[in-house]
């Protein structure tokens, strides 16, 4: 299990994630959301170790994130950041590939080979799998990082904003593929999301938070109401219920 | 063709370069010149693969295919650190006259200058390249008037000394330097065996890295205070050559399109030899000794640098 405790930190005396204490439970989606600028990002790369945090820590399975060692903490967590931008060309399957790193060092054994194929497969890149990265649209790069985080085979999967610069077809494809990953394989999915649609309908939890502060916490369904969401982003949203999924209707032609 | 022929191609490439800097047109002694002429090859090796190493792996943990270690300064601190020393030492000081002594100050001072320089402008978040490359000019601007400032102050029997340390080049070689140089290189290839996959991995960033199990600030520390000393180790050698290495790394970029550093550090190296020793015969028997080789160097690398800027600034524009 994850156990966030008083994560605090500043940037040039700015707070931007304030003492934030969170549990992920196993076995399920939890999403950070909030208003730009609240700390989701922040908070994230404290999780995995990217950004140290002023002060509090971060627990995995009781033992403080810095202890781990890099490599073995690396065969239970992993992280894809939002920005994805490469220095080196390679294909889909080089990059799938390098998912494999912690356990084979760059030599490739048939049973790395197979965790790659699946990955790929899953992702449904099969067929692209000896192009260039830099040929591929921006859905198909989004796929192939994904699936170099599934092949890293862990147990926790974080994601920063996924979902960023891709189409409805591709975003509701790649929310039905982690939720896969929670269902089949029982994984652990934390992601950051912008769009509180995909968080009411693809999430167990929801983690909410706002100019830093943790403001709402707990089970989706206790959080996608029109209370909740107007203490986190200060707006009327109405929430309807489709097909037995909660949609908040942010839309509003009529009031100003 | 396939990346291992290539490599095949450049080291026959490399080896008929050096063969004909060897035999070609040998008059006199054949026993005086060789060991001379093979003097020469051995420090062009060095200083080629010292180079092209270095260049490779710093642009690698700095994100780039433009800046290199001699750009940014670091060779010319070696200039600095002797003038200093004659400055205020002079030349009859043990810093001068123990070869090793004054050869460890210099690798001192330029892995510090360059863990600084890497501290404030590759650390914080990522400033434009071009914003880096203006840094990187005017510390070298300033470093260069500093450093003219002192000669014009020393003595001038002093001056002579410091420029015979200062101007060493292909054709004078320094010997004894030789065997430290081959010394740090092989230790340098030795760890560099160990580190090749962590470098792969590396080229995926900062993010990327962490991700996938690397220690990343420590691995970025100990590249950082490698590539220093290959600099540091060529120029006290043969003298800095600027745009040498931005030439070889980027060669050898286009003709292996690869991630891999084994094959990328083995290509830029290959570049290397061929290039210098078959520049230097040019030098010696086509142009008959009428200019250095690192002036052809920086003319051509200088070219090729501001074609791979315009190329750059089209991309992100």
């Amino acid at each position: 299990m994850i156990e966030i405790k008083g994560l605090t930190k500043q940037f040039n005396k700015k707070t931007v994630v304030d003492d934030v204490s969170v549990s992920i439970q196993p076995g399920t989606i939890t999403s950070f959301i909030g208003p730009n600028g609240a700390g989701k990002s922040t908070l994230l790369s404290m999780v995995s170790r990217l950004l140290d945090a002023d002060t509090g820590e971060v627990l995995l399975d009781k033992n403080n994130v810095k202890k781990w060692k890099s490599t073995e903490f690396a065969k239970r967590v992993s992280i894809l950041r939002q920005a994805n931008f490469l220095n080196v060309r390679l294909t889909v399957r080089e990059l799938v590939s390098f998912g494999r790193y912690p356990y084979s060092k760059g030599r490739l054994t048939a049973e790395d080979n197979k965790f790659v194929e699946q990955a790929m497969e899953y992702m449904n890149l099969m067929d692209m799998q000896d192009q260039f990265l830099d040929e591929l649209s921006g859905g198909q790069k989004q796929r192939a990082f994904i699936a170099m985080v599934i092949a890293q085979d862990t147990d926790y999967i974080l994601l920063d904003e996924p979902l960023n610069n891709l189409d409805m077809k591709h975003s509701v494809q790649i929310m039905k593929i982690l939720r896969k990953l929670v269902n089949e394989l029982g994984r652990t999915v934390v992601i950051v999301l912008h769009d509180i649609n995909f968080a009411s309908v693809y999430s167990d939890n929801i983690v909410a938070l706002k100019d830093g502060k943790l403001v709402k916490n707990g089970p989706t369904n206790e959080i996608i109401n029109p209370e909740a969401l107007r203490e986190i982003y200060d707006m009327d949203i109405p929430v309807q219920e489709q097909n037995g999924c909660r949609i908040c209707v942010y839309f509003n032609s009529q009031t100003p | 063709m396939r990346n291992r022929t290539k490599i095949i191609f450049l080291f026959i490439l490399a080896v008929i370069s050096i063969l004909l800097y060897g035999f070609y047109d040998i008059k006199g002694g054949f026993d005086y010149a060789f060991p001379r002429r093979m003097i020469r090859v051995a420090a062009m090796i060095i200083t080629g693969v010292a180079i092209s190493y270095a260049t490779v792996v710093f642009q690698t943990i700095t994100q780039n295919r433009i800046l290199t270690p001699s750009v940014m300064g670091i060779g010319s601190m070696y200039e600095v650190v002797q003038t200093v020393i004659y400055f205020f030492a002079g030349s009859m000081s043990i810093w001068i006259i123990n070869k090793y002594l004054n050869f460890g100050v210099a690798l001192v001072a330029m892995v510090i200058f360059a863990l600084l320089l890497y501290r404030f402008l590759f650390r914080a978040d990522k400033y434009p390249i071009f914003l880096l490359l203006l840094i990187g000019m005017i510390i070298g601007t300033l470093l260069g008037s500093l450093v003219s400032f002192m000669q014009v102050l020393i003595d001038p029997v002093e001056y002579l000394g410091l420029q015979s340390l200062l101007f060493a080049s292909f054709s004078k070689v320094k010997a004894e330097l030789l065997y430290i140089a081959m010394g740090i290189v092989l230790l340098s290839l030795i760890y560099g065996s160990f580190i090749m996959k962590k470098l792969d991995v590396m080229s995926l960033g900062r993010e990327n890295a962490i991700n996938l199990g690397i220690n990343y600030d420590r691995l970025v520390m100990n590249i950082l205070i490698l590539s220093s000393v290959l600099i540091a180790t060529s120029t006290a050698l043969v003298g800095s050559i600027t745009f040498f290495g931005l030439i070889v790394a980027n060669l050898s970029y286009q003709f292996f399109s690869t991630y891999r550093h084994s094959i990328l550090i083995i290509g830029a190296s290959l570049f290397s030899i061929t290039a210098l020793v078959g520049g230097q015969f040019i030098v010696e028997h086509i142009l008959e000794l009428r200019t250095t080789i690192s002036v052809i160097i920086n003319f051509v690398g200088g070219i090729y640098f501001i074609y791979l800027l315009l190329r750059e600034s089209r991309s992100t524009a």
